[in-house]
């Protein structure tokens, strides 16, 4: 069993390194989800206000972000950017960035998505007790529309986390980066290496992502259930 | 007339092209009960809610409390706390619970503090005997229980006046009675100034001081209660009586 290539995990410092590199990418997704989040509930409220030309921006601005494939996001704001704008920041902050952006321009079609679907006459008996615009939204239409965009907004963190492994493009020291690393340097000893490698990142991305993908589940049976029931 | 509370002239209304309502007049008393009738379609609930701003109107003017309307949102969101409105379906605020609905108003548009308006929510709720449910969820209650806290929804911002819009037109029968007792009440005790749209010949015959018969946009009179129930002014709102059958 000298040779079966899972001993490469293990060899020196790899396993920590991985896990590491398994902390960059669950940092990038985290904090790019945060702050995407933020955003995208303040341009999903703005999105269902009356002003046409707010509209048709913010609409520009999802479509931009929906349609551009996420590599040539990165590489756009990587390579592109600095030298045009004269903006540097270093690759996991501009990771974190794109990531942002990318959350914020789908999390503001969920949002629009759910406060428009919360009934007419909810808004009207706001309105109707006297609450001002700020008040309605954020004591009826928001509370109302987050239960609906709850599993939406999960979904939405798994497909983040996934996509997380296009960072080793831009040279993140990501955990998929890490792995090819440790492959390349003990191809000559650990053959199959590769194979224990990828399926141990395989593993990691399936405990973070399976979870989130059955707690979606389970809230939006829960939800069927209250609504019908 | 002295102390009127409510004053309409010559609205007009559209939608789009179409004229839903034509050169409305009328007004209203301080205690005064005022029932619209009128077949569906004739421009009630437009009327109704027109009153409270939740739709706009192409001409003429409202006038409450001696100051004429400036129908602009803001101006509208001040003049709502004094007028109280409930709805045909109820519309209680699932995500908050029976007491929490209530207290939304009084603290955060009336910035009352939590305890004088949590005391004076329970003390409602003791009125139309809904005191056990202060903190179920509307989801958890009947129609005709949403409906009376959604009237106590209204009453706790103190409103000088109150709009009911068919508000027991989707109850069961047999919950139709504690609502419009409630309004009674409100009516009789409180001698509330109000304007209920219903379809409840009964009921608007037993409250109404005076009724305004609709049809097609148009009020084709306005008649002290009585005097309509017995023998309308004209044809038509007859035939509309003749047909409720009631």
């Amino acid at each position: 069993m000298d040779h079966s290539g899972i001993s490469v995990l293990f060899e020196g410092t790899n396993f920590t390194r991985l896990l590491g590199g398994l902390w960059v990418t669950v940092k990038i997704a985290g904090v790019a989800l945060i702050l995407g989040l933020i955003l995208g509930i303040v341009l999903g409220v703005l999105r269902t206000f009356k002003n046409r030309l707010l509209r048709l921006i913010l609409r520009l601005y999802l479509e931009f972000f929906r349609i551009v494939p996420t590599v040539v996001l990165l590489f756009l704001f990587y390579y592109i950017l600095p030298k045009q704008l004269n903006f540097n920041l270093p690759a996991d902050q501009i990771a974190t960035l794109v990531f942002a952006l990318w959350v914020g321009a789908e999390m503001s079609d969920i949002v629009r998505g759910a406060l428009i679907s919360v009934p007419k006459h909810q808004r009207e008996s706001g309105l109707a007790i006297g609450l001002n615009r700020y008040q309605l939204y954020r004591y009826v239409l928001i509370p109302q529309a987050i239960t609906l965009e709850i599993p939406a907004t999960i979904n939405l963190a798994t497909r983040v986390i996934k996509t997380t492994s296009l960072l080793m493009l831009i040279s993140v020291m990501d955990v998929i980066n890490i792995g090819q690393q440790i492959i390349e340097a003990n191809n000559h000893t650990h053959p199959t290496g590769v194979f224990w490698v990828y399926g141990l990142i395989f593993l990691f991305y399936f405990l973070i992502d399976y979870p989130l993908s059955w707690w979606a589940k389970r809230l939006e049976k829960r939800r069927l259930e209250r609504t019908n029931g | 007339m002295a102390d009127q509370i409510l004053q309409v002239e010559h609205l007009e209304k559209y939608y789009q092209k179409r004229h839903v309502l034509y050169d409305i007049n009328f007004s209203v008393a301080k205690g005064e009960v005022v029932t619209l009738l009128g077949p569906s379609g004739s421009g009630k609930s437009t009327l109704i809610r027109c009153l409270n701003g939740l739709e706009p109107y192409q001409k003429g003017t409202i006038t409450f409390e001696d100051q004429q309307v400036d129908p602009t949102e803001k101006n509208w969101q001040q003049i709502r706390q004094k007028i109280g409105m409930v709805f045909q379906s109820y519309d209680l605020f699932p995500n908050l619970t029976v007491i929490d609905n209530i207290m939304l108003g009084p603290t955060k548009v009336q910035k009352q503090s939590a305890d004088a308006a949590r005391a004076e929510a329970i003390q409602l709720l003791q009125r139309v005997g809904l005191e056990d449910y202060a903190d179920a969820y509307p989801r958890m209650l009947s129609g005709g229980q949403k409906q009376r806290i959604a009237i106590v929804r209204a009453l706790a911002l103190h409103p000088d006046f109150m709009l009911f819009d068919e508000v027991t037109a989707s109850l069961d029968p047999e919950m139709v009675r504690g609502v419009l007792n409630i309004i009674k009440d409100l009516a009789e005790t409180d001698n509330m100034t109000m304007i209920v749209v219903t379809h409840e010949m009964n009921f608007a015959q037993e409250i109404a001081d005076r009724v305004l018969f609709l049809e097609n946009g148009k009020i084709l009179e306005q008649t002290p209660s009585k005097q309509f129930f017995a023998k309308p002014q004209t044809d038509r709102a007859q035939e509309f009586l003749d047909s409720m059958d009631f």
